[in-house]
């Protein structure tokens, strides 16, 4: 059994960083990300079961650490070594318990909802934020039973996705998935939950405009959950930044109202709500932006699409940017984080809490996520499938993720 | 020697290459044997004096006007409207023919003693001119005697104040127009008449008037209606201008209209060749088209473009009509006729055209996608009375390199014409139901129209409403030589080559197919019989 391991190695992570200037992923080879064979992890406690993978996915926070480009503010909340892919479908050979204490038979197909919270920590009583549900502003991720690590695919315990020796999963991160999903389907529910999360932070009223910066996917997954979740009972404009044509397609399809070039994003944007320009930026402009990309130029475009008083949502994983914020002080803008998932208020008129993966299984069914999976590697082709994914757009896809259901592996 | 009338070639095995403008640049092409290619005539002669032609004119108006200087007087307030940069096209050498008129009206004025006077630019919705523009077509004295005092102005169809509503002609379309010019006892307007449509009650009712005038005529059930815009008694667009400027006399309105017609003398020597016929080129002509082509070859096309808006025509006046509106424009456009009228007998499957670097919207700018489908489809394509040069269900073929490019100062709402319009129909009346006033409304658009050099933001549904006509008739447009994301855009085909795109158009119109090459510029009208 084979894992792809992370090890604490600056000089890796170094030469990861001055390859990623070449491209996203690109530097795999040399990084801190190294094939070894493994084992599976120990069951930390109580509640905890064995999961054999099937598909996993690579996630942007994925690449972004294996650059060696992610924020020194997470160096507290990871251990190393550590197995990353933290989107996971996988099968739970022993059987095993659902989050709701349901037994579920061995061979059940589960994803996993990969934050690490008190529970899973068996920490009692749990932090404010986990006992109100919102898991993913858990404020012991370091602490408990478990290594630090604020999710699975961060944390040395556990064990995660990119491995055919499986992870190891609390029951209170363990969704079933219905028969009905494929596997493609399954891999997109988590990246679909903080799309989910994202969507609703913005609290999108009635007639607004709403514009959405970045199509790879996790921006069109924030379309899908705009289309499908926040317009059916919030009328509002939706308008997408989308540089590739199967992007432009895919948000289309999503539920956009109107895709463009990146860069004719604020005559769009500006086109809708009718406002004027001074100075290269728009004196009104759209009531919320998602910038699903999380750069400096992405949050720069962000503030100059925003209008007064209105909401910026920090979606894709920012890192150190260097950014003029003297629009957002002069023009009271909002700049909120979208991270992760937990609990939340469903979007329908009186609709009650829900939880953020409850939700996101019904958008993926109802959207079809599972076609977003453009292409499969196997383990041991991990330099390629990094390459790809870090060149997703470019390429044509919007998903890629490892394919751990043939021992031979093979691709799509 | 007189000019030689226009003519239709049969394109035989002798008949070298044929001539096609291709934006910036030119092609040589070999046309099918069998096809025809159509020929204006040649430039006529020019009037020996223009200025004695001029004064002429305006002392023996036509229509029963009386003569200019009998309706001037002391005290009185007097206007003098003129066409914009859109006219003539090129714009032409110095110096141009609305100084020639304006100084002989102004003369008039100052014996009569008239202190009141201002100068308008009849904009309706085209971008403001520039200073050098004015200066070029007013000439010096006049623009230092009148922008200095603010007694030059171009007209702005968004400012309340400066409009008045006339009323409704019997068809319920409003008429609202220049309030300086309504509320003058004498309006003057200045005409150059490059092709039939320009001028008759279009000139006040169309460059003087607003948004709110303009839409009752500038929609695609309009130009559908208008077949073509150069023949006025087929012309719903003309019709309801008619009507409009029947309104305005009613109204109390008192219009002097000078028309003025150009000979075709469009290009100066250095591109003589394109003046003549290619089997009459001399060593001369096919120097400089060589020299021409190898050094535009090697011109990036941005400079290329900044060449060619340099280029100032030699158009001589081959004549000046004065007086009232109807009477004036019959004999103008008889004179129009006598220059660029050609009898063609039949139609065509296929119908080939060359389209070059300007249309009367982008003087001193792109001709972006959207113009060059105006160019192509509104204006060439209507260039005849009769029926259409190609049948219905045929072929137009057109050539140029149509770059997705746009200049953002005069054409800003083009851009987002083409990226959030286009991209979703093509369809004219679609468009226009869908988008038409949240363009024509939009404040930013409004603002660049008033303050900037930017047409006006409706002003791309126009130039696709002039392809109405086009598109409902036509069963293909092929562009050879375009780029491909532009013009299927447009809704067109993209074909590499002239062969390649013949060879497409015969799934259209079937094996060997008709074909006709419209020869412009300069400038003719097809009378297809």
């Amino acid at each position: 059994m084979k894992a792809l391991v992370v090890e604490r190695n600056v000089p890796r992570f170094a030469a990861a960083r001055l390859a990623s200037a070449f491209g996203s992923g690109r530097g795999a080879g040399i990084g801190p990300l190294r094939l070894l064979d493994a084992t599976p992890p120990p069951v930390p406690g109580e509640g905890w079961h064995h999961l054999r993978p099937l598909l996993s996915g690579i996630c942007g926070s994925d690449l972004a650490t294996l650059d060696g480009r992610s924020s020194r503010s997470f160096e507290d909340i990871v251990s190393f070594p550590f197995v990353p892919g933290h989107e996971v479908v996988g099968v739970l050979d022993d059987g095993g318990t659902d989050r709701a204490g349901r037994a579920l038979a061995p061979g059940t197909r589960v994803v996993i909802e990969p934050v690490l919270g008190c529970v899973p920590r068996h920490i009692m009583p749990p932090c404010a934020a986990c006992g109100s549900g919102h898991t993913g502003l858990c404020a012991n991720v370091a602490f408990g039973r478990l290594a630090p690590g604020l999710q699975t695919g961060f944390c040395a315990d556990t064990g995660g996705g990119w491995s055919t020796a499986g992870l190891v999963a609390h029951a209170s991160q363990i969704h079933p998935v219905p028969p009905s999903f494929t596997d493609e389907d399954a891999v997109m529910v988590e990246p679909t939950a903080c799309a989910v999360h994202a969507a609703l932070a913005g609290q999108v009223a009635p007639g607004d405009v709403v514009a959405v910066i970045g199509a790879g996917a996790l921006g069109l997954l924030t379309v899908s959950a705009l289309g499908h979740l926040v317009r059916p009972g919030t009328r509002c404009t939706v308008v997408v930044g989308a540089r590739h044509p199967h992007q432009r397609r895919t948000a289309e399809q999503l539920g956009a109202d109107s895709v463009v070039d990146p860069d004719h994003l604020a005559r769009a944007v500006r086109r809708s709500v009718g406002s004027l320009v001074l100075g290269g930026r728009l004196t009104g402009g759209a009531d919320v932006v998602f910038d699903c990309v999380g750069s400096a130029e992405s949050l720069s475009q962000a503030l100059a699409l925003v209008r007064p008083h209105g909401r910026v949502v920090m979606v894709g994983m920012p890192a150190k940017v260097d950014v003029d914020l003297a629009p957002l002080w002069q023009r009271e803008v909002a700049l909120v984080g979208a991270y992760a998932y937990g609990i939340e208020q469903s979007p329908a008129p009186g609709g009650a809490e829900r939880r953020t993966f409850d939700l996101a299984l019904e958008l993926v069914e109802q959207a079809g996520l599972g076609r977003l999976v453009s292409a499969t590697y196997p383990l041991d082709r991990y330099e390629e499938a990094l390459a790809h994914a870090g060149a997703a757009g470019r390429r044509g896809a919007v998903r890629v993720a490892f394919d751990l259901r043939h021992p031979k592996g093979r691709t799509r | 020697m007189s000019p030689r009338p226009g003519f239709v070639l049969e394109v035989d095995r002798s008949t070298p290459p044929t001539l096609f403008w291709h934006g910036e640049r030119f092609r040589l092409e070999r046309l099918p044997e069998g096809s025809r290619v159509i020929y204006a005539p040649e430039p006529l002669e020019p009037l020996a004096d223009p200025s004695v032609a001029i004064r002429e004119a305006l002392d023996s108006p036509l229509g029963g006007q009386e003569p200019l200087r009998t309706l001037l007087r002391p005290g009185m307030r007097l206007t003098i409207a003129f066409d914009d940069v859109s006219l003539p096209l090129p714009p032409m050498e110095r110096p141009d023919i609305r100084q020639l008129v304006i100084e002989e009206v102004l003369d008039l004025a100052a014996d009569a003693g008239v202190d009141d006077v201002e100068l308008i630019v009849a904009l309706a919705l085209h971008r403001r001119m520039t200073e050098p523009e004015l200066r070029h077509a007013l000439g010096d004295r006049i623009y230092d005697a009148f922008a200095p005092n603010g007694l030059l102005s171009q007209h702005d169809a968004e400012d309340p104040d400066a409009l008045v509503h006339l009323g409704c002609t019997d068809q319920g379309e409003d008429v609202e127009i220049n309030r300086r010019a309504a509320e003058s006892d004498l309006l003057v307007y200045v005409n150059i008449n490059l092709v039939t449509m320009d001028g008759g009650h279009k000139s006040v009712a169309t460059g003087l008037a607003s948004y709110r005038s303009l839409r009752h005529h500038h929609n695609p059930e309009t130009m559908r209606q208008s077949r073509s815009f150069m023949d006025q008694h087929r012309s719903e667009l003309h019709s309801s201008n008619w009507r409009m400027g029947k309104l305005i006399a009613e109204s109390g309105v008192n219009v002097f209209q000078i028309e003025t017609t150009l000979n075709n003398d469009t290009f100066p020597s250095p591109f003589g060749f394109l003046q003549k016929r290619e089997w009459e080129w001399g060593v001369r002509d096919r120097l400089g088209f060589l020299a021409a082509s190898k050094v535009l070859d090697r011109t990036p096309a941005g400079t290329a473009r900044q060449v060619f808006h340099r280029v100032r025509a030699p158009h001589r006046m081959t004549s000046v009509q004065a007086g009232e509106v109807e009477a004036v424009h019959a004999r103008t456009t008889e004179n129009v006729w006598r220059q660029q009228g050609v009898t063609v007998e039949g139609q065509t499957d296929i119908l080939t055209m060359g389209l070059p670097y300007i249309s009367p919207y982008n003087v001193n700018s792109i001709l972006n996608p959207i113009l060059v489908a105006c160019l192509g489809l509104g204006y060439l394509f209507n260039l005849y009375r009769g029926r259409p040069l190609v049948r219905e269900g045929g072929v137009l073929i057109m050539s140029h390199p149509t770059a997705w490019e746009f200049d953002p100062v005069h054409h800003p709402s083009y851009i987002d014409f083409f990226e959030e319009v286009l991209s979703q129909s093509t369809d004219p009346t679609v468009v226009a139901e869908r988008f038409e006033a949240s363009f024509a409304t939009d404040p930013w658009y409004i603002h660049l129209y008033r303050t900037g050099h930017a047409y006006h933001g409706v002003h791309p549904f126009y130039m696709w409403y002039w392809c109405a006509h086009a598109l409902d008739h036509l069963g293909a447009v092929i562009v050879v030589g375009g780029d491909p994301a532009a013009v299927h855009r447009l809704g067109f085909r993209a074909a590499s080559t002239l062969t390649d795109a013949l060879e497409m158009a015969t799934d259209v119109v079937g094996r060997d197919p008709s074909l006709t090459h419209l020869h412009t510029p300069p400038l003719l009208m097809a009378d297809v019989q």
